[in-house]
C-alpha cells in the first residue's frame, strides 16, 4: 500500500471517531448539565455570556463605577458657536458650568457689536447693537445669554422656542422651531425684530432663509426620522 | 468702527476659520470637542405625544454623512451622556437623567438627585432607569418602563441651517447684503445625520418648576420653567 493512501485511511478513521464521539443520541441531556456561568459561552437558560437566566444578572455584570468629567455642555442653541468668537473661549465655555459664567458676559458683548461693526463697515455707516424685540439693551441680552444659558422647559404649558401666533417664548425647544431666526431677529432685529431684514436696502441679517424643508416633525416616539441612508 | 474692535474681529475671524469651528447649534463648537464622541451636536426638549411627559433629545457627533459614515458611528461607553434638570432656580442641577453605552445596548439612570454636581459626575447603579438595545441605520428599537421611554442610535438631523452662508455673513465676506433669499438660501445639515439619545419621562418625576427665569431680566408672565442642559462627560 502507497503511504499516501495509508494517510487517507489514518485521517477517515480519526475523522470518524470524532463524529462518533460528538453524537448526541443517548437523550440524556449532557448537552445542558454542561451549561455552567462561567464557561464564556451563551447557553442554557442565559440572556447574555454567563448571565441571565440561572446565572447573575447581566446587568450585575456591568461596570459603571468612575467618576466622568465635562467635555462638552449645551444649553439653549448656537451659543457658544454664535458669541464665544475664539476657539479657545469655547473650549473654556465647554468645560464651565452654567452658574459660573459672569466673565462670558463681556465676551459675548464685544462679539455682538463686533458682528454690527462688520456691517458698519461695509455700509459706511456707524452701527451698533439696538436693544431687541424682548427689550433688552447689549448688556442684559448677553447677561441673560452668558450667565442663564439652559433651555427653559414648561411642565404645564406649551414648549416651544418662541411661536410667533402666540408670542409665547423661552418654554421649550421643539425640532420644528427655527431656531436660528429667532436667534438672529434677537441679535439683528432690534427693537421691532425686523431692523436688518433685508428690505429697504439694509443686509438680511434676521433670517438664514432657510425652513425645515421635507422634514417631518409630526413622527411618534422618538420623534426623529430615520437617518437619510 | 473702532480700529481695535476690527483687529479683534479679523482675529476672530482668523481663530475661526482655522480652527474649523463655525458651525451651529452646537456642531463641531470647540477645537477640544469636534469630531470626537462627546460632541454635543443639539438639546431639544418638548412636550410629548403625552402631554403629561417632557420629552429630551440630546445629538451627538453630528454631522454624519449617510451611508459608511453612520453606519460605523458609535457611542463610546467611557463617554456619560447626562441631562442636568435644575427644579429650584439656581442653574444648578437638582436631577439627571443619564445614558451610557455597554456593549450594544444603551442604559438609562434618572431622574435622580447626583451625589456629586458640577464638573465631575458618577453613576449610582441603583437608579436603573430602563435600557434599550441600540438600534442600527434600518431599524428603529424602542424601549418603555415605568412611564418612560428610550432610544439611542442613529436620527436624521431636524436642525435646519444655512451653514455655509452664515460663516460668510460671520466673517465679513457675505457684507452688506447679508444671508440670502429663500430659495437661494440653502440647508447645510438636509442630507445629514447624527446619533440620538432620546427619553421621554413623565412631568411628576422632574419635581415643581420654578419661577420663569426671564423674570429675573423684567420679562414678567411666562410660565414655570425647569432649566435644562446637557453634558458630555469622559471617564477618567
Amino acid at each position: 500500500m502507497k503511504i499516501q493512501n495509508i494517510k487517507y485511511i489514518a485521517l477517515s478513521l480519526c475523522l470518524g471517531l470524532l463524529f462518533t464521539q460528538c453524537k448526541d443520541d443517548d437523550d440524556n441531556g449532557n448537552v445542558i448539565e454542561q451549561a455552567s456561568c462561567d464557561d464564556g459561552i451563551m447557553n442554557g437558560d442565559e440572556e447574555g455570556v454567563d448571565c441571565g437566566g440561572s446565572c447573575v444578572s447581566c446587568f450585575d455584570l456591568l461596570d459603571f463605577s468612575g467618576t466622568y468629567r465635562q467635555e462638552d455642555i449645551m444649553g439653549r442653541p448656537g451659543i457658544n458657536t454664535v458669541f464665544s468668537g475664539s476657539g479657545t473661549v469655547k473650549d473654556m465655555f465647554n468645560t464651565s458650568l452654567v452658574s459660573d459664567r459672569a466673565s462670558f458676559q463681556p465676551i459675548f458683548q464685544n462679539t455682538l457689536e463686533a458682528y454690527h461693526d462688520v456691517y458698519g463697515d461695509a455700509l459706511g455707516v456707524s452701527l451698533d447693537y439696538e436693544a431687541n424685540i424682548l427689550g433688552l439693551d447689549a448688556a442684559t441680552f448677553t447677561t441673560v445669554l452668558a450667565q442663564f444659558d439652559a433651555l427653559q422647559v414648561a411642565p404645564n404649558a406649551q414648549t416651544t422656542y418662541f411661536d410667533p401666533n402666540t408670542g409665547l417664548a423661552l418654554t421649550g425647544r421643539t425640532l420644528a422651531d427655527d431656531v436660528i431666526d429667532i436667534s438672529l431677529i434677537l441679535m439683528f432685529g432690534g427693537n421691532d425684530g425686523a431692523r436688518f431684514d433685508g428690505n429697504n436696502g439694509t443686509p438680511q441679517l434676521t433670517s438664514d432663509g432657510v425652513g425645515p424643508g421635507d422634514r417631518d416633525f409630526t413622527l411618534p416616539f422618538p420623534y426623529l426620522e430615520s437617518p437619510v441612508q | 468702527m473702532k480700529k481695535t474692535k476690527f483687529y479683534g474681529l479679523l482675529a476672530v475671524v482668523a481663530l475661526g476659520v482655522f480652527s474649523v469651528v463655525l458651525i451651529a447649534a452646537d456642531h463641531i463648537d470647540s477645537p477640544a470637542v469636534a469630531g470626537t464622541a462627546v460632541d454635543i451636536a443639539d438639546l431639544y426638549a418638548f412636550e410629548g405625544s403625552n402631554p403629561d411627559n417632557t420629552v429630551f433629545i440630546a445629538t451627538i457627533q453630528g454631522p454624519l454623512t449617510p451611508g459608511a459614515v453612520t453606519e460605523n458611528a458609535i457611542f463610546d461607553e467611557n463617554v456619560l451622556i447626562e441631562f442636568n434638570i435644575d427644579n429650584t432656580g439656581d442653574f444648578v442641577e437638582d436631577l439627571v437623567i443619564q445614558a451610557i453605552r455597554r456593549d450594544s445596548v444603551m442604559y438609562f439612570f434618572g431622574p435622580y438627585a447626583p451625589a456629586e454636581v458640577g464638573m465631575n459626575s458618577t453613576i449610582n447603579r441603583d437608579n436603573l432607569a430602563g435600557q434599550v438595545e441600540i438600534s442600527g441605520i434600518d431599524e428603529t428599537i424602542t424601549s418603555n418602563n415605568n412611564g418612560m421611554s428610550f432610544y439611542a442610535g442613529p436620527r436624521r438631523d431636524a436642525f435646519y441651517f444655512d451653514f455655509n452662508q452664515f460663516n460668510l455673513v460671520v466673517s465679513g465676506a457675505a457684507a452688506p447684503e447679508g444671508f440670502l433669499p429663500s430659495g437661494q438660501a440653502s440647508d447645510f445639515f438636509v442630507g445629514l445625520n447624527v446619533m440620538a439619545v432620546v427619553v421621554e419621562v413623565p412631568n411628576s418625576m422632574l419635581g415643581t418648576a420654578p419661577a420663569h427665569v426671564a423674570g429675573a431680566v423684567g420679562i414678567n408672565g411666562l410660565p414655570d420653567a425647569y432649566n435644562v442642559w446637557v453634558t458630555t462627560k469622559r471617564k477618567q
